[in-house]
């Protein structure tokens, strides 16, 4: 009845590739997800992508509990922990294990660092999410603070949401301050992560293309022996998007 | 309860050393009486003059919509499935259990996290990472564990309010029909609390006496942890005195 317990701390055993991206709020983490995308579907790659805090079940009751500011550090990590646990089963693990690439924007360390921020214990949400699949390559984005703050004010984003800048820990009254003083502190938490789970650094602040042209090389290089498989032939990305629309950009 | 403790990893955020209230948590498979005699345990308390918080599984503000919405067949694989209850029960917790502990109330918990622990231990067969996941539920002063054979149970349900989808356990197939699988799921519960009733030093109360017997069995497990330590009784107006713990 119970199936082998697949844990964290192991690669996976599927023949499928898993490639997330993780970093801070306007590190540019999520444009380079999607032209990484682009271009595995032009090169014929049957791609899958999941968001983090993006399964429907959950998403509403975070959505209710951020209204009413009733979530507790360790309710809010555990409503993240459910929804990464409900896409794993219905959005990651099925392609991984079909032979498929996965893409994932944030992943477990998102919560590793923002939970262990917020004040859980560090040791408690990796235990949590130890039934997590390890991902095959995980990209760290990283930019200074300042840099990450300019982006988001001067881009589509006027103002800072409430638990995106850590205002439940009443840091700062100012909410561009408590985004400075949160958002650094998560800075510090993935910078110690680097080495304790093999990421791969790149310096967010360089031009996009540039980051882009990094990115595929380190992935085509990382898919020399994966033998891409899929289950229709002819015009394969039109084929599928019939059936499930990929989230346009 | 002047020396709380967690499970396992605790809230770095919130010490449990001056609850100075009772935690008595009731636990048992489904159908076996417990919500019947919480009621009566509760009023008996309050004619003594203790403040009773009653919580129960699922009844938090921030999950019990989200948990039906999750039964109608939305989910389940194991790992929501039991990550859904221990959100809920980790906001009733934080909201309610500890404030009410703070406040030297009694709390009775209708089912408490080894319902939880049978139910994944059940689907999973690994008892470490549900444990770890429920690291930081403050240990109760008394479990009560009310015991019952799987054949009184399956009569005892028929004959009030039948038996339902996930009672059964249907989501794991264990049999051909509605009875055949709860008989088979409820059987692996029970034989789950029966190891955590050692593992756990439950105080176990056999289920299939009459109902005033089990009442006054309860009472007796629970008076003797209201006598010890420091309890406050809201009657009195006087504040606990001083928590030697530290």
């Amino acid at each position: 009845m119970s199936p082998p317990v697949l844990t964290f701390d192991q690669p996976h055993p599927f023949p499928g590739k898993l490639i997330i991206v993780e970093g801070l709020d306007g590190s540019g983490k999520s444009t380079q997800l999607q032209l990484l995308q682009k271009w595995l579907d032009s090169k014929g790659y049957n791609v899958f992508f999941t968001e983090w805090n993006s399964s429907e079940l959950v998403r509403e009751t975070t959505r209710r509990g951020k209204k009413s500011k009733a979530l507790t550090p360790t309710t809010f990590s555990l409503l993240h922990a459910t929804d990464f646990a409900n896409r794993l089963y219905h959005d990651i693990l099925p392609p991984l294990k079909a032979g498929m690439l996965v893409l994932a924007d944030r992943y477990v360390y998102t919560a590793f660092s923002r939970d262990a921020v917020r004040g859980v214990s560090p040791m408690w949400v990796r235990k949590l999410y130890n039934f997590a699949i390890r991902p095959d390559m995980a990209f760290y984005f990283k930019v200074p603070i300042e840099v990450a703050i300019d982006r988001l004010l001067g881009g589509t984003r006027a103002q800072f949401k409430y638990y995106e800048a850590g205002m439940d820990m009443g840091l700062s009254q100012d909410i561009t301050e408590s985004f400075r003083i949160f958002q650094s502190r998560i800075l510090a938490e993935y910078d110690k992560m680097v080495s304790e789970y093999g990421f791969i650094t790149m310096d967010a602040t360089k031009d996009i293309e540039e980051q882009q042209n990094d990115m595929r090389q380190l992935v085509s290089k990382a898919l020399e022996n994966y033998r891409p498989k899929r289950g229709t032939h002819g015009k394969r990305a039109l084929f599928w998007r019939r059936f499930d629309l990929p989230k346009s950009e | 309860m002047g020396n709380g403790h967690y499970f396992g990893d605790g809230l770095t955020y919130l010490n449990p050393s001056d609850l100075k209230g009772r935690l008595i948590a009731i636990e048992g498979t489904d159908g076996v009486g417990r919500s019947t005699h919480i009621e009566m345990l509760q009023e008996w308390l309050e004619v003594q003059g203790y403040g009773v918080l009653t919580t129960g599984w699922t009844r938090s503000s921030l999950m019990s919509k989200t948990i039906e919405v999750a039964k109608q067949g939305n989910i389940l694989d194991r790992w929501s499935f039991s990550l859904l209850y221990a959100t809920d029960f980790a906001d009733r917790l934080e909201h309610q259990i500890i404030p009410a502990l703070r406040s030297g109330f009694v709390v009775l918990a209708d089912r408490y996290i080894y319902t939880a622990l049978a139910r994944d231990v059940v689907r999973s067969g690994d008892p470490t990472w549900i444990r770890n996941v429920f690291g930081f539920a403050i240990v109760p002063d008394l479990i009560c564990y009310l015991r019952i054979d799987v054949d009184t149970l399956a009569l005892r349900v028929i004959e009030s309010k039948g038996m339902n989808f996930w009672e059964s356990g249907m989501d794991l197939k264990l049999g051909a029909d509605l009875y055949e699988s709860f008989k088979k799921y409820q059987s692996l519960l029970i034989e789950e609390f029966d190891r955590m009733a050692e593992e756990f030093h439950f105080e176990v109360v056999d289920a299939r006496k009459p109902p005033d017997e089990i009442q006054e069995a309860l009472r007796a497990k629970i008076e003797p942890v209201l006598k010890t330590g420091r309890l406050t009784q809201p009657s009195t107006g006087q504040p606990a005195k001083a928590s030697s713990a530290s």
